[in-house]
């Protein structure tokens, strides 16, 4: 059986605002993947003065935010997500075989995804919809078995108001055990070996306004923060 | 030397057959041999099998390989894109086979069968729907599982200069997923934005050597 739940009816952080707090927690001199939707929209939110290094599928590594002025658009140099990006100094290009090895030989110390769902133990579904024929998996099965962690950011309730923070995924899984965080719209989560912690709630909002909209029971640490938004 | 520089489009695109698996390259907008695409779509070709990140946009290249009917079966990473109008039809409608390939899987694949090796183990897919039918091993306490090697009969890449010989370089991310399949083919057959001089290209910045290109169309753009 699934389970509704309403989103509460308070403002709820933009997907902006979902990525620019996730960018916060990306470290300098880490190797990260970006991957389509959302996560494109961190890219902007790192800050200047931080040294990323952001490595997109289809071989950039090194991929800056997108350019300032229409005419440095370059088709032969586009996202993951098909739009324009810019290459940072002292960045590569590599093909796909090299960039996918890349991903699966541990070199990304994180992967932004975005999710259908993510699991208490860390499960992600983020390529098939039950019951669909088939899906778009892209390179998500790929950057999510190799990365060392796996930053998930996602809507926390779908249109429908079904939970997408589950205790077991009811989606067809894209890699087992990956998720370490979640960013969504109504908080900030850890996976740990015991299940979501609750790390962040978004301003306005109660930690039963989190709990009510999931589908899995969360740890509930002494502090637990207002996201900076 | 070999000569493999065709006269013209429809010289470069004359070898290929009925049937055959067909490699693009291209992501997005970069790497993609549009012009060779184009002559494929003149030609009569029937029951190919397509392999490409995508199943094709809008209604220009590989979509209109779909509308001319040319396409027998997709195999893709990411076959659902918003613009896969025509792709999505005629998936519905029953009228074009698909193979849903992890991106990775599917670039190592290629790769593997241009080494000439028998197939790999790969983290990839363990325990998704990817993995059913195929053998699982434990290697050191982690699980793989065993993919094949992608072939193809022959290879539409692009690339951005050619020398007389036919090494070629390319042009930031339009190389994509051209060198591996370049090496993946029977024969290759790559659209090249300029023709240069013997010498011309550094031999130490050479992606794709000349021996896995068989054909080349100049394309002066």
């Amino acid at each position: 059986m699934t389970v509704k739940v309403t989103a509460p009816d308070k403002p709820l952080l933009s997907r902006d605002q979902m990525a620019k707090r996730l960018a916060q927690d990306l470290e300098a001199d880490w190797v990260v993947n970006i991957g389509i939707g959302i996560p494109t929209q961190a890219v902007a939110h790192v800050p200047k003065e931080r040294d990323v290094i952001l490595h997109s599928e289809n071989g950039i590594i090194g991929m800056g935010p997108p350019p300032e002025r229409e005419e440095d658009v370059d088709r032969d140099l586009m996202s993951a997500g098909k739009g324009p990006v810019t290459l940072v100094p002292g960045g590569a290009f590599v093909h796909h075989a090299d960039s996918f090895s890349l991903a699966r030989g541990g070199r990304l110390d994180c992967a932004v995804l975005g999710a259908y769902q993510v699991a208490a133990n860390g499960d992600l579904a983020n390529w098939k919809v039950p019951g669909a024929g088939s899906g778009n998996i892209g390179g998500a099965m790929d950057i999510a078995v190799g990365a060392k962690q796996v930053f998930a950011i996602m809507t926390h309730v779908s249109k429908d108001g079904t939970p997408k923070i589950v205790d077991r995924l009811t989606y067809p899984p894209t890699a087992l055990g990956v998720v370490t965080r979640v960013y969504t719209d109504m908080a900030v989560l850890s996976v740990t070996p015991d299940g979501f912690v609750l790390e962040e709630v978004a301003p306005g909002l109660s930690v039963d306004d989190v709990q009510a909209a999931c589908d899995a029971k969360l740890i509930l640490p002494p502090e637990i923060r207002t996201i900076a938004a | 030397m070999k000569k493999k520089k065709a006269a013209s489009l429809e010289e470069a695109i004359s070898h290929l057959r009925d049937e055959s698996v067909v490699l693009i390259g291209g992501f997005g907008y970069g790497g993609v041999p549009e012009q060779l695409i184009e002559g494929v779509c003149g030609s009569g070709l029937r029951g190919l099998t397509i392999v490409n990140n995508n199943a094709g946009t809008g209604h220009t290249g590989i979509a209109r390989l779909l509308e001319e009917g040319c396409v027998g079966k997709m195999i893709c990473s990411f076959p659902f894109a918003s613009e896969s109008h025509v792709f999505k039809e005629m998936y519905a409608a029953g009228k074009v086979d698909l193979e849903v390939v992890p991106q990775g899987t599917m670039a190592e694949r290629m790769r593997n069968a241009g080494a000439g090796l028998g197939g790999f183990l790969t983290p990839t897919g363990v325990g998704t729907e990817i993995a059913e039918g195929k053998p699982e091993f434990d290697v050191d306490g982690k699980k793989y599982i065993l993919e094949k090697p992608l072939r193809g009969d022959f290879a539409l890449i692009k690339a951005y200069k050619v020398d007389p010989r036919g090494n070629l370089i390319y042009r930031k991310a339009a190389r994509n997923f051209n060198p591996v399949m370049a090496m993946a083919a029977d024969f290759t057959i790559a659209e090249v934005g300029e023709e240069v001089p013997m010498d011309a290209l550094d031999p130490e910045a050479i992606v794709t050597p000349s021996v896995y290109v068989d054909c080349f169309h100049v394309t002066g753009g």
